[in-house]
């Protein structure tokens, strides 16, 4: 992916670019906000991270002008602020994802990936198929090879999210996110019970385990044929 | 002198001065005005009485001349009290008078004195000179006749007043002067006492006081809002301090550890993979500590109520559930009998993410110390309204919390003994209590028989209608 870093901090941006590509990705800098600015709007990238906090010109009012001028690309916004009101106003501003320094590189890859994929108009879709798993968002059932699988409302939305990611790592804050809408950190194993309970229904009575954990990221959905 | 100076500082004292003077001086004019009015009508009624007296003798002149005029003024003459009669030649040359002497060359002006004239008296040898107002009228035959009357009355009466009005300025000042002293000297000490005890609780004696007279005056009044305010403020800088010490502290075990962590890496570490699985450590002790410092944030935040801008009417009972479908799973796998009774149709202004923190804090803190060996371990979630209040419990059927200790949980960084060997950073409570009291409502700790009952109280939205 092409990513642009809008970051003054150097040595953070430089930290990040190098993890970046680590993990297979392209990235480009920006100092400040006017140079993410000119950057963004001449060139196109597949997610750009924003600093929220920067000289001249901060970077959420960089993304609203970026918005006004009908740049859609996804914006994760990084921020020492991490409470409820900062989000919300983050992402009114034009972000699609707001994550708090200081933060674990995984999530930030996890997320990223999401955020590029986010770009498709999938939202639209009635059917998710991944491999042998099937879930139709019109009658809300989730078949797995043609067998009905009855689920919680909640086991479905965590299905559904994994399955619309599927291929990627979701963390469990991020599932914590998209699935409960809470934005805090539970101090004990929530996400993990939740997500064992959907295992053991999805996964129990057949023989390839689609929903596996990934050590020290969280979790990834894949299909037989991938492993 | 500095004493006077002092004194004359004081409000009440400048105030009562001025009245002082004002009310004297206002006296003083009209006492003048009276005085000078009375002594008026008393001189005009002498002249009414005299010029009438003169016109009756007139009359006795056409009628009994000279002779009989005399014989009058004779009798008139030796009367109580009588007026004075003098008869002269037409050189000035007294013929007959019921006085001894009299101011020279007074006879020789018909009409009214001028002014009082002096005479002296038969009954003191003339030891004392009186005054007198007259009128002289020259008679047909040449001769001149002076009827006048002793000014004794208006000038006693001038000098009456006149004292009166001395005793009453110099009873006036008296008591004023006894005022200031009574009152300045009792406000001046007050202030003092005041003044003092400021002194006391700047040099560093928090617990000092302002004294109160138990006058119940404005004195008091002011003392004891000062009281309350110190009371207030040393509350505040209490927990302040207690805040600081308990994050010096707090945050000095992890970082030691952190520290300790490395320097064995560093020195003990032989392979690349021991050394990444140290920084793996240092990274989650790390994470750990900016944990605490975000939670110290955000109580800190909820407490100044900046942490949200903008309060929503929520669906309570939907908040509950989820938080309830969020962590009975989790308790039933931890082996939790759980027992959920959330009424419907809650409802409440507040934020969805910080009711949903604070309920999950308890729920957490109900798992982690509610456990009891002696008993399979339960965890209930209950909400129903109350009045116009809506309780929210989370209660469990462990050891419980002591009542002494039940206020102290809900401070920063408190944490029991025998629940020191468990994870966390003894936040939790207090920012529950920051978000009930954010959402106007208390923080309830009470015992669950066996168990504790930590209850959230919120305002139901429309309740207080």
């Amino acid at each position: 992916m092409r990513i642009l870093i809008i970051e003054d901090d150097r040595e953070a941006a430089t930290w990040l670019s190098k993890a970046l590509k680590e993990a297979g990705h392209v990235s480009e800098l920006a100092g400040n906000g006017e140079e993410g600015l000119h950057q963004a709007s001449t060139a196109r990238f597949d997610v750009m991270i924003v600093d929220r906090m920067m000289p001249r010109l901060d970077g959420l009012e960089m993304l609203k002008r970026l918005r006004a001028d009908g740049n859609d690309t996804p914006a994760l916004i990084l921020s020492a602020l991490g409470q409820v009101d900062d989000r919300v106003e983050g992402l009114r501003s034009g972000g699609d994802d707001y994550l708090s320094k200081p933060y674990a590189i995984s999530e930030l890859l996890a997320r990223i990936e999401v955020l590029a994929r986010r770009r498709r108009p999938e939202d639209a879709e009635t059917r998710i198929v991944v491999g042998d798993l099937e879930l139709d968002r019109l009658s809300h059932t989730v078949k797995r090879d043609g067998k009905a699988i009855p689920l919680q409302p909640r086991e479905y939305r965590l299905l559904e999210y994994l399955m619309r990611n599927a291929g990627k790592v979701v963390t469990r804050t991020m599932l914590l996110e998209e699935v409960w809408d809470y934005h805090f950190d539970p101090q004990t194993n929530v996400i993990d019970v939740h997500v064992s309970r959907l295992r053991g229904k999805i996964d129990k009575d057949f023989g390839h385990q689609m929903l596996q954990t990934v050590r020290g990221a969280g979790y990834i959905l894949r299909p037989a044929q991938d492993s | 002198m500095q004493r006077l100076r002092t004194i004359l500082a004081i409000t009440a004292v400048r105030l009562s001065i001025a009245y002082s003077l004002i009310f004297g001086l206002v006296a003083v004019i009209i006492v003048m005005y009276l005085t000078g009015s009375t002594v008026g009508i008393i001189r005009r009624q002498i002249q009414d009485s005299i010029n009438t007296e003169v016109a009756d003798l007139s009359t006795v002149y056409e009628r009994g001349g000279i002779n009989g005029l005399m014989r009058v003024l004779e009798r008139n003459a030796s009367a109580p009290g009588a007026n004075i009669y003098i008869v002269s030649d037409p050189t000035g040359n007294i013929v007959a008078a019921n006085i001894l002497d009299i101011e020279s060359g007074v006879i020789n002006h018909e009409g009214w004195t001028n002014h009082p004239f002096a005479y002296t008296r038969h009954q003191d040898n003339g030891a004392r000179t009186w005054t007198a107002m007259a009128r002289v009228v020259e008679l047909p035959n040449g001769m001149r006749m002076l009827v006048g009357r002793d000014l004794g009355d208006p000038e006693r009466f001038r000098a009456i007043v006149g004292r009166a009005l001395f005793l009453a300025l110099a009873a006036m000042l008296a008591l004023g002067v006894l005022t200031w002293f009574v009152v300045g000297r009792r406000a001046l000490k007050r202030l003092d006492l005041v003044s003092k005890s400021t002194a006391r609780i700047l040099a560093g004696d928090h617990r000092e006081r302002l004294p109160l007279s138990g006058a119940g005056d404005e004195f008091d009044r002011l003392s004891a809002r000062l009281n309350g305010m110190l009371d207030r403020i040393h509350l505040l800088d209490d927990g302040l301090k207690q805040v600081s010490d308990n994050i010096a502290h707090d945050l000095k075990t992890p970082l030691t550890r952190l520290r300790n962590k490395a320097d064995t890496a560093l020195s003990e570490a032989r392979s690349t993979d021991e050394m990444r699985a140290a920084l793996g450590e240092v990274i989650a002790d790390t994470d750990q500590i900016i944990k605490t410092f975000n939670a110290l944030l955000m109580i800190s935040r909820v407490e100044s109520g900046s942490a949200v801008t903008g309060l929503s009417s929520l669906d309570l009972t939907a908040i509950i559930k989820d938080v309830a479908e969020l962590y009975v799973p989790v308790a039933e796998d931890e082996g939790f009998a759980t027992r959920v009774e959330i009424a419907e149709g809650l409802r409440v202004t507040g934020s969805r993410e910080l009711l949903a923190q604070a309920l999950s804090n308890l729920v957490e803190n109900a798992m982690k110390y509610g456990r009891d060996p002696a008993r399979k371990p339960l965890l209930s979630i209950a909400a129903k309204t109350e009045g116009r209040n809506i309780r929210i419990c989370i209660g469990d059927n462990g050891p419980g919390i002591a009542e002494p200790d039940r206020e102290k949980v809900t401070e920063r960084f408190t944490r029991l003994e025998k629940s020191r060997t468990l994870p966390g950073n003894g936040l939790g409570l207090s920012l529950v209590r920051a978000v009930a009291v954010l959402h106007e409502g208390s923080l309830e700790l009470s015992d669950a028989k066996p168990g504790l009952a930590a209850c959230i109280l919120l305002p139901s939205e429309g309740g207080n209608r």
